[in-house]
């Protein structure tokens, strides 16, 4: 028996209202968790683009692709393990202001893990940092020993290291 | 300055605009796409259309359930024999709810319909309004595609690609829920039918490499064994079918929706497949040395446990759904495509041959089956009636012209192995969602889609009672449809997996039943009951000769059970024959 994975997906469809229930509806049936999503804009005019995060065995992602572009609205579907892309997510700490000035210690660790501030005032300030999952969850964890008062994670976005050819794809669907 | 509206007839798109109301451009749609019959029930977020519907009463022929399930299922009847769309409307909350069994039994069974569904107006959407529900997600799961308007701009080009989308590839059921303000509002019409939707290929192209190899593997076989489905059926490629299988000289097995696409008596007809199938075939699956399944989805009915099924043979699938290859059975060779195109091309790459050895194992075994199974269902020595030995006078008294609308259950297996099929969408039944309840609206539906048929539903006294008050439907539209309740008092296929798995406990499967003559009576249906043998026969001959609709009660023995069987979980070549 295959072991889980991770997958990332993306799934190009038309933007239109209902879909994202439809797509996730695929995963609750087979009572598969959806670690991360986010939906976009793609490359292409008018389509958007859907990146999901999921942990599952090939035999079972293989068969949810076949599902997801069974839907009338989805254009492609592709997935992919993690060595085939370029990934990145996004989060933001909301953390109390009088610990930037107390605490010396959190100016390097916002120096040295490649974090932004982005706004301060005398309540709080927030840093934004974008990265893999591991260098955001490095800098929670040592963010958290001097307390977040508010800490929020993206969903994934990716891009694929090879071409995805989904033009020529859309190309084909249109002929 | 208004322009004629130029829908002359139910085929032609308007080629000019006319200011009409949302709820007339509905109706504009449907006659644009050739319906002239719904089924439905009015309520109050679907009234203007129902107020137009009463000026294009001659147009279109509305059919009122009793029930929007009857509706639903009605459609779904319609649909299965004529192969056209199925249209079925209702009100919203409860009514578009009700819609939601057919819907479901439509999605699994790949019938193709459009369901119309009114809304409250839109500045009430998500307030809990009155009989409002969020049918676009409620049906999300069970639908091809589904879609709410809340513009009435947006009615001609959703309707369009309804009726595309539902009838194209692999055919389907959508919804579509108009808000109620959608309906009142004025726009300008113009009708073109939908020819193409940018990220939905409903065929895929067949690899020619494929089918090269498929050929190869089918030319080398010395076992071979098809196992077709309805995608035959619903690929109209029923003669390019028969044309293959008699090149080839290949045994072929059906499932049960694949049933009538060839004769029953065709030689090459080896019978069904499955848990209640023949044994033959099923036992044979573990023994072929290629398994060509054609449009058909490896159900877990037809397999039994996935484990053992046929993990001799290499596996051939023609299928026009690439969601469905691999996704129970490892397939070796996948030819994705419409059944009629593969088949077609197929052919002249077959080797002509007839597999004489091969085809003597599966008569050997049916004689096992005959003996053990067959005889005593055909033809009982006992005293009372077998559903089997009904089956067969209805066979020989309308020469297996008619077209067989069954329930769920028992009956609907005895009905599927032993009614015989000459013609093709003859076996209309309710296979991967097994709804009780879909016979007596879908026979409805099967009989007003094809009048010149004889059309027969079977029953159980279980189902019969789930969807009993379209009685009342076939009273109002006078469908000729023949009823036969095959009663045994008891919800029977539950009853017998109580006595073969759960120690005869028989758990809330008894079933004190009403008098169902008295009740046809009452809906002056004309009907009688039959308890004994030697009234059988007249009682059916009655039935067919009566012009207008019959109800048949047919007391039958309560404590029958229905064999082959595999078990739950059991291998296919585990079928028990008694």
């Amino acid at each position: 028996m295959s072991e889980n994975k991770q997958y990332t997906v993306s799934i190009y469809t038309e933007n239109n209202i209902g879909l994202l229930n439809r797509i996730s509806a695929i995963f609750q049936r087979r009572h598969m968790n959806v670690e991360s999503l986010n939906t976009s804009p793609s490359e292409i005019d008018g389509v958007s683009r859907f990146t999901l995060v999921v942990n599952i065995t090939e035999s079972q992602m293989k068969k949810v692709i076949g599902q997801i572009e069974k839907q009338v609205e989805v254009i492609k579907a592709f997935y992919h393990t993690e060595d085939e892309i370029i990934y990145q997510e996004s989060c933001l700490f909301k953390i109390k202001s009088e610990l930037l000035f107390d605490e010396r210690q959190i100016q390097n660790i916002i120096k040295e893990s490649n974090a932004r501030i982005v706004t301060v005032n005398k309540e709080f300030f927030a840093i934004e940092k974008s990265g893999r999952k591991e260098e955001i969850d490095l800098l929670h964890r040592e963010l958290s020993v001097f307390g977040i008062m508010q800490f929020t994670r993206s969903g994934r976005i990716a891009v694929t290291k090879d071409e995805m050819k989904i033009s020529t794809l859309l190309k084909a669907f249109q002929d | 300055m208004k322009e004629t509206q130029t829908i002359k007839n139910n085929t032609h798109t308007s080629q000019t605009t006319e200011r009409i109301s949302g709820s007339e451009a509905v109706i504009k749609c449907l006659l644009a796409e050739g319906v002239d019959i719904l089924y439905g029930y009015p309520g109050g977020a679907i009234m203007p259309v129902y107020d137009e519907l009463y000026k294009y009463q001659d147009k279109i022929h509305h059919v009122l359930s009793r029930h929007e399930q009857g509706a639903a299922h009605a459609a779904q009847g319609y649909a299965r024999i004529s192969g056209k769309v199925g249209v079925a409307m209702a009100t919203s909350g409860p009514g578009a709810t009700n819609l939601i069994t057919g819907i479901a039994d439509a999605q699994i069974d790949s019938t193709p319909l459009v369901c119309i569904t009114g809304q409250v107006g839109s500045h009430l959407l998500g307030s809990d309004a009155f009989q409002e529900t969020d049918i676009v997600g409620i049906s999300t799961p069970v639908t091809k595609w589904n879609h709410q308007i809340t513009k009435a701009s947006e009615i001609p080009e959703v309707f369009a690609k309804a009726f595309y989308i539902a009838k194209s590839g692999r055919p389907g059921p959508v919804l579509i829920d108009i808000t109620k303000d959608a309906q009142f509002e004025e726009f300008d019409f113009k009708y073109e039918k939908c020819k193409g939707v940018r990220s939905y290929k409903p065929v895929p192209t067949t690899d020619e490499n494929s089918l090269k190899a498929a050929a190869e593997l089918i030319n080398n076989a010395k076992k071979p064994l098809i196992v077709w489905g309805q995608g035959v059926i619903l690929g109209k490629a029923e003669d390019a079918f028969k044309a293959v299988i008699e090149k080839a000289g290949i045994p072929s097995a059906w499932t049960i929706l694949g049933a009538s696409a060839i004769p029953t008596s065709h030689p090459l007809n080896v019978g069904m497949v499955g848990m209640h199938g023949n044994y033959a075939p099923n036992v044979l699956t573990n023994d072929c040395d290629v398994l060509i399944a054609i449009g058909m989805r490896f159900d877990d009915r037809v397999t039994g446990n996935l484990a053992t099924y046929a993990k001799q043979a290499k596996i051939v699938h023609f299928e026009i759904d690439p969601a469905e290859v691999d996704k129970n059975v490892k397939t070796d060779i996948a030819v994705l495509g419409d059944a009629k195109t593969s088949l077609t091309d197929l052919l002249p790459l077959l080797h002509p041959n007839s597999h004489t050895d091969w085809h003597q194992k599966f008569k050997d075994l049916y004689k096992i089956e005959y003996e053990k199974v067959i005889k005593n269902d055909l033809h009982p020595t006992k005293e009372g009636l077998t559903m089997g030995e009904v089956l067969k006078e209805i066979n020989l008294q309308t020469k297996g012209e008619a077209a067989i609308v069954s329930d769920v259950g028992q009956h609907q297996m005895i009905a599927c192995r032993y009614a015989e099929f000459n013609k093709t969408k003859s076996n209309i039944t309710s296979g991967g969602l097994g709804t009780m309840g879909f016979a007596l609206p879908a026979a409805i539906g099967a009989k007003m889609a094809a009048p010149e048929r004889e059309v027969i539903m079977i029953a159980g006294d279980g189902g019969y009672q789930m969807n009993i008050q379209e009685l009342g439907t076939i009273f109002q539209q006078k469908v000729p449809v023949k009823i036969v309740v095959l009663n045994n008092e008891f919800l029977g296929m539950v009853r017998q997996w109580q006595q073969l798995f759960f120690e005869k406990r028989y758990a809330s499967t008894e079933m004190v039943n009403p008098d169902f003559v008295a009740i046809a009576k009452g809906y002056h249906i004309e009907a009688q009951k039959v308890s004994e043998r030697k009234d059988l026969k007249a009682a059916v001959k009655e039935m067919i000769d009566c012009e207008g609709p019959y109800f048949l009660e047919v007391r039958v023995e309560k404590e029958d059970n229905v064999f082959p069987m595999i078990p739950t979980g059991a291998s296919v070549s585990d079928i028990r024959l008694e």
